[in-house]
């Protein structure tokens, strides 16, 4: 189940709330089950999670509150002792990392981005976004220097020296996501980043996201209470419910295959010609015009659509190198976009 | 006594009143039982009344012996109790000898009369420019005006000399408080066993009079200004650490996680991410620990502190009401300089400093280097023009003999109403309600306090509550302790009256309130000695005099919660009872006061505690209760009578404090704010 390239590793995560809640995970194996719990009067916060998050790849965990969304993500991070399980990191199991170490993993490979900010009042944007690397000792200059870029980089460029109160809650957003970077982590935590914007910011902040990725091509892990954040975001989604991840898949398998009545509450108002991608639509390349309008593999159908506005009945469907894989009909496309 | 009846017909009377007062029936029975009790009990049960005396528990003997064997035998082997008290007297001696040459005495050679000074102390023209210019890089011109102002009042009105050794102690005493309070506290956060290990010591020493702090310090670091220090840090440390604790925990988690995720170790964690995350509280803190250093060093004269405070004692002891006064107000000027000075640095210090955009030594210090130039260029020229290094006499004003007229002109022309007064009070109301206090039975009360516990918070604090009551009792201090139920009940119940109505009147009227704001807050940041003097020139010494000065110290806690508490209410309530047609007195009684009553419950607590401390003081003018007990066993350095009878009084503010706190939740609960 693992694939290779697999940076973040969660097999069998528990986190049980209540005293004992160790031995009690032991005594049942690692797997007890929801009436055990309740009647050991442990609260299950996060239950026999397993997952892996692959290289490069955003994974959004998407959950409403309760749900243990934001409890997971800090037993990734080991902000939050897990009751059981393992956390692989490039392989190693954190869980077994001594304190020095895990100090260590953090200071150099780890970032986060918080839902309220978490700025400190008392620095500027820059000694903010400096924070991490003076942490670990890096001298003024150099940490400076590298703070300037990461400020230049979100777009905050000019605003160093303010302080965090006098900024608006999205340019507080940037400089944390400036600080998360500043350490060029190998795995970045966002935890519901934008849940505290208004919705257009929001909207923008999601780009502004989309934006850096394209860049950076960082192994994500983000938090969301939004099934369209999650939607427009993830290359792969896990879906969260009372501590469980009741689903996990690409966009389009979620919206395609909800696994439970749950998961089906979210997919039915989402427009499936946003989810949908060609591949997943196009048919076998015979007959498609190498010459004739082309669309990539990885668009989604509403970005194809407008094509067919000239009057051809099919796309070429190309994969990264552009070598045409497949073919796009105008009539399915037309009868998915018909579905809604 | 009861009229004939049918008895079924009483009891329904009896029930339906019960109803209509809302008092549940329990609390009538349990009533009725203990009056019941109180009256025809007492050929049955003598020992009821009156706590046995063979019954007695020594513990002021116990605590005394205990204290002799620390003072004479106690060692840790390496070196005895004593040397360790001597080596802590020594090491804060240091500080204060740097302090009190400074500003008062010079830096001397030798000692006693034969001392010479080598450096004369910092001239009274460079203290008030130091003081300016803090209050101008602190606050602007305005305040360093008035900081400035305050310091040539001192001057101006001959308290110079008093006003620097108490000041000495207080620059002492304050940083060391700031100090060591916010190392408790961030030992407290970071393990638990600390916190569990001090939090009964800080809520003890929250109750216990500060009198009785004195006792065990004079007896352990002997009389003089270092002894004072001491107990000023005993008294000012636990409330910042307090706030410190609080503060830490106030620090958001997503903070804390931050720290976490950036690999800050422990120590990083405590100095980088959370001290400077929970800066603005720490500084009310300091503020706060500031205003009560004032107030124990003002207090602390009594073991030898010296300063104003010793000023006013003397005063007070020879009733020279001019003299005391003049202190008084001294006191208050340094109060209000201080208070005003540690508030703009709280703000100033909790607002994010910006990166100093000039360099060069002179551009970026430039107060320092004043401050510095100040204090060489006026100590040089003090041994030119002595007028500019001690104020000169000549231009001192007295106001002493002023306020002595005055003292006399009012007892001439108002000494009939004053007596009159005074009188009309003691005979109807003081004296009655004493002698009923002090004919109920120990035990009755103690059973009465164990229900209302009961009923209020459940069996724990019925459990504490009469435990507490038969510890005065088996300690022997039962009557003592009843008076000072009297004088603090009266005290409070009157401070309530004033500060009830005053309170709803300020509460809806903006200006109105913004006025009262400045009052109290003035108020309470005068030590409680300055209230003692007004009091006893205008009535003399007494229990009328004490209730005066006790009534004028607790007032502003009333007046402060109950405005608060009737602010704080949802304005969309009030909306509400408008749209519904309510007149301005049924918003009032209806809504406003019925849901300020939890907030208006603490502030009765309020009252009643800061009764309690100022009752101990009172002791100053002649009162007989337990305060009067701290006092003689201050005199004669008497520890186990000093800390009995202190930790009687804890015991009633206790019994108060947890009985208040919890009808206050009972009544947030049965409100649905909870």
């Amino acid at each position: 189940m693992t694939s290779p390239e697999a940076k973040l590793v969660c097999r069998n995560v528990w986190k049980l709330f209540g005293p004992g809640a160790a031995g009690f995970l032991a005594d049942h194996d690692g797997h007890p089950d929801a009436a055990a719990i309740a009647e050991a009067g442990l609260v299950g916060a996060v239950r026999e999670v397993d997952l892996d998050v692959n290289e490069g790849e955003i994974f959004v965990i998407m959950g409403l509150s309760g749900s243990g969304k934001s409890t997971l993500v800090r037993l990734m991070s080991r902000l939050i002792e897990p009751s059981g399980g393992d956390v692989l990191f490039k392989g190693e199991n954190l869980l077994k990392a001594s304190q020095a170490r895990m100090i260590e993993i953090r200071r150099h490979q780890m970032g986060m981005v918080f839902q309220h900010f978490a700025l400190l009042p008392h620095l500027t944007v820059l000694d903010n976004v400096a924070f991490p690397l003076d942490i670990q000792g890096m001298g003024r200059a150099a940490r400076q220097a590298r703070a300037r870029e990461m400020i230049e980089l979100v777009g905050l460029a000019g605003k160093e020296s303010a302080f965090p109160r006098q900024l608006s809650g999205g340019q507080q957003q940037r400089v944390g996501i400036a600080r998360s970077l500043a350490v060029e982590p190998e795995i970045w935590f966002l935890d519901e980043p934008f849940s505290a914007l208004d919705p257009l910011i929001r909207r923008e902040m999601q780009d502004e996201f989309m934006r850096l990725q394209t860049v950076l091509h960082k192994t994500i892990v983000f938090i969301t209470h939004d099934f369209d954040e999650a939607i427009r975001l993830a290359d792969r989604i896990a879906i969260m419910k009372d501590g469980e991840i009741v689903q996990a898949g690409t966009p389009e398998e979620i919206v395609l295959t909800p696994a439970t009545s749950y998961v089906a509450e979210f997919t039915r108002n989402v427009a499936r010609a946003k989810v949908i991608r060609a591949q997943s639509l196009m048919l076998p390349a015979n007959g498609a015009d190498p010459a004739g309008p082309t669309v990539s593999a990885r668009a989604n159908i509403a970005q194809a659509a407008p094509l067919f506005l000239d009057g051809v009945a099919h796309l070429g469907v190309t994969d990264d190198t552009g070598r045409i894989i497949g073919r796009l009909d105008r009539d399915a496309v037309v009868k998915l976009m018909l579905q809604g | 006594m009861a009229t004939p009846g049918s008895p079924a017909l009483e009891t329904n009377a009896a029930h339906d009143a019960a109803k209509a007062l809302r008092l549940p029936i329990a609390w009538l029975v349990a009533l009725a039982a203990f009056i019941a009790f109180w009256l025809y009990a007492e050929p049955v049960a003598r020992a009821a009344f009156d706590y046995p005396k063979a019954y007695t528990v020594p513990l002021a003997k116990w605590i005394s012996s205990a204290m002799k064997w620390l003072i004479d035998d106690a060692s840790f082997g390496l070196f005895s109790f004593t040397d360790l008290t001597r080596f802590v007297s020594a090491v804060l001696d240091v500080p204060y000898r740097l302090a009190s040459s400074l500003l008062s005495t010079g830096f001397l050679e030798g000692s006693g009369s034969s001392a010479i000074q080598i450096v004369p102390p910092l001239p009274w023209v460079a203290v008030i420019g130091l003081v300016m210019l803090l209050g101008h890089w602190l606050g602007g011109m305005r305040l360093g005006l008035l900081a400035g102002g305050c310091f040539l009042f001192l001057a101006v009105f001959g308290q110079w000399t008093s006003a620097m050794i108490t000041l000495a102690s207080i620059l002492v005493a304050a940083p060391l408080g700031v100090v060591f309070g916010l190392l408790f506290g961030i030992a407290a956060w970071r393990w638990r066993w600390i916190e569990r290990l001090i939090t009964p010591p800080l809520d003890l020493m929250q109750t216990i009079p500060v009198f009785a702090y004195l006792v065990p310090v004079l007896f352990l670091f002997g009389f003089g200004p270092t002894a004072a220090v001491i107990a000023t840090l005993i008294f000012a440390t636990p409330p910042m650490t307090r706030i410190a604790i609080l503060a830490l925990r106030a620090v958001p988690g997503e903070i804390i996680d931050l720290g976490h995720m950036v690999g800050c170790t422990d120590r990083q964690m405590t100095w980088r991410v959370m001290v400077p995350a929970a800066r603005e509280s720490l500084m009310v803190g300091m503020n706060q620990v500031i205003m009560l250093s004032l107030n124990m060093v003002i207090i602390a004269s009594m073991i030898g502190a010296g300063g104003l405070g010793f000023d006013v004692l003397a005063a007070l002891r020879r009733l020279d009401f001019g003299a005391g006064l003049e202190a008084g107000f001294a006191i208050v000027a340094l109060a209000i300089a201080m208070d005003r000075l540690s508030q703009a640095a709280a703000e100033k210090l909790s607002a994010p400093a910006s990166d100093p955009a000039t360099s060069g030594l002179f551009a970026r210090h430039p107060y320092l280097i004043a401050a510095l130039a100040l204090a060489i260029m006026t100590t040089l020229l003090g041994y030119v023009v002595p007028g500019i290094h001690t104020y000169p006499e000549a231009w001192q004003l007295s106001t002493g003999t002023f306020w002595s007229e005055v003292v006399a002109w009012i007892n001439i022309n108002f000494f009939d109403t004053l007596e009159a007064i005074k009188n009309a009070m003691l005979l109807n109301v003081l004296i009655p309600f004493k002698r009923f206090l002090g004919d109920l039975p120990w035990f009755g009360v103690a059973a009465l306090l164990s229900f209302a516990g009961c009923r209020l918070g459940g069996l724990r604090l019925a459990a504490l509550a009469s435990g507490l009551a038969l510890f005065i009792a088996a300690t022997g201090q039962w009557e003592k302790a009843m008076i000072t139920v009297y004088l603090c009940g009266i005290s409070a119940v009157l401070a309530a009256l004033i500060g009830l109505p005053i309170g709803i009147f300020a509460a809806t009227r903006d200006r109105v309130w913004s006025w009262v704001q400045v009052a109290i807050d003035t108020l309470q940041t005068l030590p409680s000695f300055v209230y003692l003097m007004p009091a006893v020139m205008l009535f003399r010494v007494g229990d009328f005099t004490a209730m005066i000065a006790v009534v004028a110290f607790a007032v502003a806690p009333a007046i402060r919660y109950t405005a608060l508490g009737i602010r704080k209410v949802d304005p969309r309530l009030i909306e509400a009872g408008r749209a519904m047609g309510c007149t301005e007195w049924q918003i009032l009684t209806r809504i406003r006061l019925k849901l300020a009553l939890p907030e208006i419950l603490l502030g009765l607590n309020q009252t009643i505690m800061f009764a309690l401390s100022m009752l101990v003081i009172t002791a100053l003018v002649g009162t007989r209760d337990l305060g009067q007990e701290v006092y003689i066993a201050l005199t004669k350095a008497d520890t186990g009578r000093g800390l009995v009878a202190g930790l009687s009084i804890a015991a009633i503010a206790i019994i108060a404090d947890r009985l208040i706190s919890a009808g206050a939740i009972h009544a947030r609960r049965r409100l649905g704010l909870e």
